[in-house]
């Protein structure tokens, strides 16, 4: 699904919905999604159609995806389901390299003629481009696998779940909500199962089930006589995990300063929403920040969306290089820069990797969309910039001869490209807790949960947000403020870190609609880190008055 | 092939209700050709097309509905579809908010569709980005672009004997040229219904012209500066303002319409009175459907009328609760502008920030509409009627509210497609404007 389909999803009625929804796929009966309508070596032998045709062409290299793509999507309002989607997209595409040139070409007809069908129009479409080709295509090797399985580690597959227990839960939040002072609320259950088979002429036969689950819900607190409203988000987290994620576990819980509850990786819905909503109705009389210098201590929930931006985009190594200057733009982090072997991108705190593996990670897979096996790498140590985030046919601009494996495409109609891995800053070797990074702070925030978020292209001035703020004041924890916004610039930030809690307090903050390229995909991400101090960060007051 | 004629796409629909025997039946048949080109370090790097056709049903039982597609259209196929979107119905949660499907309304129409644009070829794509390359490389700059076409149709019938059909066509062009050093950056973007309207030579010309005039941009204090806002730059903040005007959410005390202790601020006064803001769907510089998803028939109708909220939008349910006509969705919008260039514009300004556009805008607070961005692709400094250098680029964190509140001159207006243009977003004809006070909040290094 797309992320203005999403948005169209989330922000309509069940007349926009039901317009909306075949767009993620076709809506399918609910036993349908554990139904599967090829066996691995069904798939194999189709593949084999591909890559025996595209050789046949004189292709220099080719791969095929057999994708099967699966949704649910719940959505209610107070006390009203008002739309249940069972969707699937199914289909194959078909990459080739003729004549040092990419070509690609999809088709939903998944048989062997469908198939050969668009492995000769993946030709056409190379030998066409290749043209105008001034730089032909140099892959990085890889190892041919054979034939390997890869599953995200599940608990319980969400799909198994009866649809009336789902709903019960969404209802039984929103109802906790709205016994707590809420006017509006409205709640969102996604899954997704996305079921990869890859075959490559490199001699790789990957078959891969991905599942993730995104629980989420808005609150609205509303002030008519004073004609305010506040909303809060809930502070769970899109995971790579099964329905394991949606039952609460005491163990995943951490009781956050004020009275603040963080999850990790089980979230407790009803309880999230009871208190986002006693934390709405206190937003409505809360004191509006004075503008100044502070420490900022974000929480992981929030400090994901910080390090996605101004870590995450910057070191891909297609933006470093000008490929998406007309869109998403390039980045400050040049390759000369990098060359030095000293650009400080942060303080000696500062340890940033990517990772593929990671469990419960929305980008955890086996194998990426061109066959590699994943795997973590450093991007920045000790507060060097180190590496980049780069695919097959980008490594050796880098001087490397192998692929960090995070090439992804958001369907099997979609060619697949370089796209952001799981980027998690390390958590910090001192044992601190997140009273640690409060305990000497003279005049700080707090910061909580996904807010508002803008950088620019080229990624040096970010402005963020967040769901809920409050005051530190010598030490302590204070009162919850309002209007708070922090703008810095992406080196400065970074150097300013001055204290990261220990692995106990690590978490995952993550996004199922990352965009990126013309025509326009997403991707799911995840980043983790443990809550992080910054010192001396510009906090700016955003209320107004119309 | 993705497009069915008028009489097709009926043949289709009626087979297809003749099969319904749920309480109420509607379909959907939309059907898109696209195609697009990308290019970058001056070279393209893709190219593609795709083709796309969609039967949509919605079935009812009383308040339950269920939804089925299918791209195939042989008899049994249709039949099944049918069959499958009852089945789902069904087993569907009650909606309460359901409304019945609406009887034949009456449609006028729209110069959507132009021939030009839907014979589009690769090769034209191809000569397109060469026409724009090329004189990036005569001017020493690296152009990076994206050209996407279609050519689409969209019709619904429903079992209250409602018929609707509409083609139309679309071309949207942006191009990023950068110069070569680094320090410089100019950009433009072209959309039209017709793509014998677009010349992609002259468009890169512009971007080229501002690459090479923003270079080694000064830095100057962010604060409140005068501003001269080309229409490309102010089309997003008012696209989201009026997308904000939902009557539900007003009445519901979440909106920036809300009024205090209740009800919404349709009627009052709340910007600039020279600002006047319609929606005319047989606009021919933003022609748009005659009719919205759910087949409300569109109409010409003020949004906003010399600065008083004169429409807001009422889905068909929140209509019926509050007894009023429902106002759908509206599919292009239209600002009022002046016959002053923008050379006019900077003639007359003393002091003041001439803005190209601005980039990733996000929302901060939607009690108040409050928006953060910043300038992005040539941002120059204008003095005593001339401009003067360019300067480093801005945030600003401003309301589109705010700003047309503080409206100096209103100039000619230009057509721009937000979110990517024909088929993903909606059309606007907005003027150059020159506005005070607008807030910029710290300094850019990006270029």
């Amino acid at each position: 699904m797309k992320r203005r389909e999403f948005v169209q999803l989330a922000g309509l009625g069940i007349g926009g919905m039901l317009v909306s929804v075949p767009m993620m796929g076709n809506p399918i009966p609910v036993e349908a999604l554990l139904d599967s309508p090829l066996d691995a070596l069904q798939k194999r032998q189709l593949a084999d159609v591909a890559l025996t045709t595209a050789k046949s062409m004189s292709a220099s290299y080719a791969d095929i995806r057999i994708g099967r793509y699966l949704n649910q999507f719940i959505s209610t309002r107070e006390n009203k389901v008002q739309n249940i989607a069972n969707t699937e997209s199914f289909g194959a595409g078909i990459r080739v390299i003729v004549n040092g040139t990419w070509g690609f070409a999809s088709t939903n007809t998944v048989t062997t003629e469908g198939i050969r069908k668009a492995t000769q129009q993946a030709v056409a479409i190379a030998k066409a481009n290749s043209k105008f080709q001034k730089e032909p295509v140099k892959l990085a090797p890889v190892k041919g696998y054979g034939e390997v399985t890869w599953k995200t580690p599940i608990e319980k597959n969400a799909f198994e779940v009866p649809v009336s227990e789902k709903t019960d839960l969404l209802l039984k939040a929103n109802a906790a909500a709205l016994q707590n002072g809420a006017n509006f609320v409205s709640s969102n259950l996604f899954q997704v199962n996305e079921q990869k088979y890859f075959a490559s002429t490199e001699g790789s036969y990957i078959d891969q089930d991905i599942h993730r689950i995104w629980p989420t819900f808005s609150i609205t607190a509303i002030d008519k006589a004073t004609n305010t409203f506040k909303t809060r988000q809930a502070l769970s987290a899109p995971m790579g995990m099964g329905y394991e994620y949606m039952i609460p576990k005491a163990f995943d819980k951490l009781h956050g300063p004020a009275d603040v509850m963080l999850y990790k990786n089980s979230y407790d819905m009803v309880e999230d929403a009871t208190l986002a909503a006693q934390q709405a109705k206190a937003m409505l009389t809360a004191k509006s920040v004075e503008p100044g210098k502070y420490s900022v201590v974000l929480e992981p929930n929030h400090l994901g969306l910080t390090i996605h931006e101004s870590v995450g985009h910057p070191l891909e190594l297609d933006r470093v290089l000008g490929y998406e200057a007309n869109y998403a733009g390039t980045s400050f982090a040049t390759l000369d820069k990098w060359k030095t072997g000293k650009f400080n991108y942060g303080s000696k705190l500062v340890n940033i990797f990517a990772d593929k593996t990671q469990p419960g990670s929305l980008g955890a897979v086996g194998y990426d969309d061109e066959g590699v096996q994943c795997k973590r790498w450093d991007l920045i140590k000790d507060g060097v910039l180190v590496n980049y985030q780069a695919i097959r046919d980008q490594v050796h601009i880098l001087g490397q001869n192998e692929s960090h494996g995070c090439c992804y495409a958001q369907s099997w109609s979609d060619v697949q490209f370089q796209r952001m891995a799981n980027i998690s800053l390390a958590p910090g070797k001192d044992p601190y807790s997140i009273n640690d990074m409060i305990k000497d702070v003279e005049k700080g925030i707090y910061i909580a949960g996904r807010g508002s978020y803008s950088i620019d292209q080229q990624r040096y001035n970010f402005q963020f947000g967040g769901t809920v703020f409050y005051e530190i004041k010598n030490g302590a924890i204070g009162s919850m403020l309002n209007d708070v916004a922090y703008q810095s610039n992406t080196q400065e930030f970074w150097n300013s870190c001055t204290k990261i809690c220990d692995e106990k307090d690590y978490r995952l903050f993550g996004s199922f609609f990352d965009g990126k390229g013309q025509p326009s995909q997403v991707s799911a991400v995840s980043h983790g880190s443990s809550t992080t101090r910054f010192d001396g960060i510009n906090v700016i007051n955003t209320g107004r008055t119309l | 092939m993705a497009i069915f004629s008028k009489e097709e796409a009926k043949k289709i629909l009626e087979k297809v209700i003749a099969y319904s025997k749920a309480d109420a039946c509607e379909v959907n048949l939309n059907g898109t050709n696209g195609g697009n080109i990308r290019y970058a370090r001056n070279s393209v790097s893709t190219a593609g097309e795709n083709s796309d056709v969609t039967l949509v049903v919605q079935s009812n039982f009383g308040k339950k509905s269920g939804v089925a597609t299918i791209n195939e259209f042989d008899e049994a196929s249709l039949e099944k579809v049918v069959r499958r979107s009852e089945e789902l119905a069904k087993l569907a949660p009650e909606n309460p908010e359901f409304m019945d499907p609406l009887p034949q309304q009456t449609y006028g129409e729209s110069k959507t569709y132009f021939e030009s644009t839907a014979k589009i070829t690769p090769e034209y794509r191809a000569q397109a980005a060469a026409n724009s390359i090329n004189p990036a490389i005569a001017k020493d700059v690296t152009s990076a672009g994206y050209l996407e076409d279609n050519y689409s149709f969209a019709s619904m019938m429903n079992t209250k004997g409602l018929f609707a059909y509409n083609q139309s066509t679309g071309v949207n062009f942006t191009v990023t040229m950068r110069s070569n050093d680094g320090t410089g950056s100019g950009w433009v973007t072209r959309s039209s219904n017709d793509v014998s309207k677009l010349d992609t030579a002259e468009a890169s010309k512009i971007a080229i012209d501002k690459a090479l005039q923003s270079r080694n941009a000064k830095a100057i204090e962010p604060g409140k500066y005068t501003v001269i806002l080309e229409p490309a730059a102010s089309a997003e903040l008012i696209r989201n303002m009026l997308f904000a005007m939902n009557a539900r959410q007003a009445d519901e005390g979440r909106s920036f319409l809300s009024k205090k202790g209740g009800g919404s601020k349709i009627g009052e006064k709340i910007m600039d009175e020279r600002v006047t803001i319609y929606t005319d769907p047989y606009n021919l510089d933003v022609p748009a459907s005659p009719w919205s998803g759910d087949g409300q028939a569109r109409k010409k109708m003020d949004i906003i009328k010399n600065g008083t909220v004169a429409n807001m939008f009422y889905d068909r349910y929140w209509a019926s609760q509050k007894n009023v006509a429902s106002v759908p969705f509206p599919g292009n919008a239209i600002m009022e502008g002046g016959n002053a260039s923008l050379e006019d514009l900077i003639k007359d300004t003393k002091k003041g920030i001439l803005v190209t556009r601005f980039w990733y805008i996000r929302p901060v607070d939607p009690q108040t509409q409050l928006y953060t961005g910043l300038t992005r692709d040539a941002t120059f400094f204008v003095e005593n009627g001339k401009v003067k250098h360019p300067v480093k680029n801005f945030r600003f964190n401003e309301s589109p509210v705010i700003m047309l509140n503080n409206v100096e001159t209103l100039g000619k207006q230009v057509r721009v497609d937000v979110d990517g243009g024909p088929g993903g977003g909606a059309s606007f004809l907005i003027p150059y404007m020159k506005l005070r006070d607008f807030t910029f909040t710290s300094l850019s290094d990006a270029v």
